[in-house]
C-alpha cells in the first residue's frame, strides 16, 4: 500500500480515485445486499414478504420464524449430524494430513519424488463419480457417517500447503541437530513439528472445517435415512420443497403452509450459515494466509 | 582379531550392491517416517487409483452380481451408445459453454477486483472492500441457490425493481435463456473476492520503483496499471489460467444440479449431471462410468495442451 501512497502528487488524476472509491462502493452494495435482504426477510412477516414489500428494512417484524424453527425437530437432527461430522471428519482430516504432510516434507526422505508423484497426479485424473460410488458402496459404508468422511479424508490441495510449509517455515538444520541428539521421528513430529506449525494447523482445521460443514453432495448420494440427514440437506428440502409449493401456488388450502415454509427459509438460511459468519471475522486473516502459503508453490 | 574378520566378510559383496545396501540402510533408519506414511499413501492407493481400476467397467456390461472382475466386456459399446443418442449434442454444448463464458467473463473479474484493490489509497477502505468480498465464498452451495431463488422469485427485489422501472417481471430460475448468465453472475458474486487474494499478494510484490519510474515517465495511473502492475502478475495470471482449464469440465457441478429443473434442463443439462442422474439414480453404471471418462479424457487433454503452449509462449506452466 505504501507504493501507492508514496505516488500521491500534483500530477495525480482526482478523477481517478473518485471512479476507484465509486467502483468499491457498488461492488460493497452488490455482495452485501442479497446476504442483508436474507436477514432482513427473516425478520419480517412472511406475507409481506411474499407480496415483495420488504426491500431493505423489515416490515411487520416478527421473530416466529426463528420460534418455528425452534420447534423443528428435522432442522436441530440436521443440526447435531452436521457438527458430529464436521468434528470427526476434521479430526480425522488433520492426521491423515500431517501423516502424509510431514514425511513427504523431508528431504531426506528416500524415493519421495515417486511418492510425491503419486500424491500430485490424483489432482488431473480421477476415475469420477461411478467408480467412486461403487468403492464405497462395496467397503459397505452406504448411510454411514464414514461415507462423508473416509473419501475425503486427505485434500490434496491442503496437503501440499502444509507441505510447503513445513519446507519454507521449519528449518531443516532444526531437524537434524534433533536426530543427532537421538530424536526419533514420531516425536521429532510430535514435539519440536507440531508445535512450530500452529499457524498452519489452524488454517488447515478452518478449510476442512467449513468444507465438511458446507458439504451436501456426498450426503446426497450416500446417506439413505433421514435421521442421519447432515444440515445441508435439511435445507435443500425446506428450500426445493417450498420452491415447488410456490410453483403449484393458488390453491387456497396450500397458502397457510406456502407461509410457514416461506417464512422459515429465511431464519434457516441465516441459522445454518451462523457458525461459519459468527467464526468469520476472528479467523478470515487465518485463511487469507492458507491461501498465500499454498500460492508460494502451488 | 575375529571383530576384522567379520567386518571382512561383511565387506567382502561390497562392490555392487554397495548402492543397494546404502539405500536399505537409508530406509531403515528412517523406517517410522514410512511408517507414517503407510496409512496416507493406502488411502490414496484404494480411494485414487482404486476407481481408476474400478472404471474398467466402461468398456464392459457392468453386472452387480457378478462383480467388476466377472462382468463382460463389451467393448466401446458404451461410448457408441451415448456419442449416438440425441442428448449428446446438448450435453457437449452445455458442459463447454457454461465453462467457456465461464473463462471468458468469470476469470478476468478477480484480476480487475485485486487491480482495484491495489489503486485504493485509504488502507481502511481497501480492507473493507476485501473483507466484504471474502464473505460469500464462505456461505454453502445450497444456501447460495436458496438466495439466488429467494432474490429471483416472481416477487423477490430484482423483479420488484424491474416492476418498478416499468418491465415485466420474469421468472429467472426457470428459464433457459438465463440459467448460464445467473450461473456465472452469481459464481463471480461468490468467488470474486476470494479468488482475488492471490492477485493481491502479486501485487504487493512489484517492485515500487517501478511505479516512481514509470511517473518520471508521465505514465497516468490507468497507464500505470496497464504497463507495471498487469505485467508484473502474468505468471501468476498464467499458473491460475491452467489450473482453471484442468478443471474445465467440472466445474460448479453441484451448484448446477441445485439450480437445475425440468424448465430450464434445456440449458442446465451438462455432462456431470447427467452422470448422477442416469448413473447414481438410475443404475446405469457402466454407460455413465464412460460418459465419466469421456469427460476426464477431454479436460486432461486440455489441460496438456494448454500447459504446453504455455510453457511455450511465457516459459510459465505447470511442469
Amino acid at each position: 500500500m505504501s507504493k501507492v501512497a508514496a505516488s500521491k502528487g500534483p500530477s495525480d488524476q482526482r478523477w481517478f480515485d473518485i471512479v476507484v472509491y465509486a467502483i468499491a462502493a457498488i461492488l460493497m452494495v452488490v455482495v452485501l445486499y442479497p446476504l442483508l435482504f436474507v436477514v432482513t426477510a427473516s425478520f419480517s412477516d412472511p406475507a409481506r414478504v411474499l407480496n415483495g414489500e420488504v426491500w431493505l428494512l423489515p416490515k411487520g417484524f416478527t421473530l416466529e420464524a426463528y420460534a418455528n424453527i425452534l420447534h423443528n425437530n428435522k432442522i436441530w437432527t440436521g443440526y447435531g449430524n452436521s457438527i458430529v461430522y464436521m468434528v470427526v471428519g476434521t479430526l480425522i482430516n488433520i492426521v491423515m494430513t500431517l501423516l502424509a504432510a510431514y514425511p513427504l516434507s523431508r528431504p531426506d526422505l528416500p524415493g519421495r519424488k515417486g511418492l510425491m508423484m503419486i500424491v500430485t497426479l490424483t489432482m488431473f485424473f480421477s476415475g469420477g463419480l461411478i467408480p467412486n460410488y461403487l468403492l464405497v458402496k462395496e467397503l459397505g459404508m452406504v448411510d454411514t457417517m464414514w461415507a462423508l468422511i473416509i473419501p475425503g479424508a486427505i485434500s490434496t490441495y491442503n496437503l501440499i500447503v502444509m507441505r510447503t510449509y513445513f519446507q519454507n517455515s521449519i528449518p531443516w538444520e532444526l531437524q537434524e541437530a534433533a536426530h543427532i541428539d537421538g530424536c526419533s521421528n514420531w516425536r521429532l513430529l510430535i514435539s519440536i513439528i507440531l508445535p512450530l506449525s500452529k499457524p498452519i494447523l489452524a488454517v488447515m482445521v478452518l478449510f476442512y472445517a467449513v468444507a465438511h460443514w458446507n458439504s451436501f453432495f456426498n450426503a446426497l448420494i450416500y446417506i439413505r435415512s433421514e435421521d442421519k440427514y447432515p444440515l445441508q440437506l435439511v435445507l435443500r428440502e425446506i428450500l426445493l420443497i417450498s420452491q415447488s409449493a410456490t410453483e403449484e401456488g393458488g390453491n387456497v388450502g396450500l397458502e397457510k403452509q406456502i407461509l410457514l415454509s416461506e417464512s422459515i427459509k429465511y431464519a434457516v438460511i441465516i441459522v445454518s450459515s451462523l457458525p461459519v459468519l459468527i467464526m468469520y471475522p476472528f479467523v478470515q486473516r487465518h485463511f487469507v494466509k492458507g491461501v498465500m502459503i499454498g500460492s508460494v508453490k502451488g | 582379531m575375529k571383530n576384522a574378520d567379520v567386518h571382512e566378510t561383511a565387506a567382502a559383496p561390497r562392490s555392487k550392491p554397495e548402492r543397494g545396501g546404502r539405500l536399505v540402510r537409508q530406509i531403515a533408519k528412517r523406517y517410522d517416517l514410512y511408517l507414517m506414511l503407510l496409512l496416507p499413501i493406502a488411502w490414496y492407493l484404494l480411494f485414487h487409483y482404486g476407481p481408476l481400476y474400478g472404471l474398467q467397467i466402461a468398456f464392459k456390461n457392468y453386472n452387480p452380481g457378478k462383480g467388476i472382475l466377472g462382468s463382460d466386456w463389451v467393448g466401446f459399446d458404451n461410448f457408441r451408445r451415448f456419442f449416438d443418442s440425441y442428448y449428446f449434442w446438448r450435453l457437449l454444448w452445455n458442459t463447454l459453454s457454461i465453462n467457456l463464458f465461464s473463462l471468458l467473463l468469470a476469470f478476468p473479474v478477480p484480476i480487475m477486483l485485486a487491480l482495484l484493490i491495489n489503486e485504493i489509497r485509504s488502507k481502511t477502505y481497501s480492507k473493507l472492500l476485501q473483507n466484504i468480498t471474502y464473505i460469500p465464498h464462505f456461505i454453502s452451495v445450497v444456501v447460495i441457490v436458496g438466495i439466488l431463488s429467494v432474490m429471483l422469485s416472481t416477487n423477490g427485489p430484482i423483479n420488484m425493481l424491474i416492476q418498478g422501472l416499468g418491465g415485466t417481471p420474469t421468472r429467472f430460475m426457470e428459464s433457459a435463456g438465463w440459467f448460464k448468465t445467473i450461473f456465472i453472475g452469481s459464481n463471480v458474486w461468490q468467488n470474486m473476492g476470494w479468488q482475488s487474494i492471490i492477485y493481491i499478494a502479486a501485487l504487493s510484490g512489484i517492485n515500487p520503483q517501478l511505479y516512481e519510474a514509470a511517473k518520471m515517465d508521465g505514465a497516468s495511473r490507468l497507464r500505470r496499471i496497464w504497463h507495471v502492475s498487469l505485467p508484473g502478475i502474468v505468471p501468476v495470471i498464467v499458473i491460475l489460467l491452467i489450473l482453471d482449464i484442468g478443471q474445465f469440465m467440472n466445474i460448479g457441478f453441484e451448484k448446477i444440479l441445485l439450480m437445475q429443473n425440468n424448465l430450464n434442463l434445456e440449458a442446465s443439462d451438462v455432462i456431470s449431471t447427467f452422470v448422477y442422474t442416469t448413473g447414481i439414480l438410475k443404475g446405469e453404471y457402466s454407460y455413465t462410468a464412460a460418459i465419466g471418462l469421456f469427460n476426464s479424457v477431454i479436460n486432461l487433454t486440455l489441460l496438456l495442451l494448454v500447459n504446453r503452449f504455455a510453457r511455450k509462449t511465457s516459459e510459465t506452466s505447470l511442469w
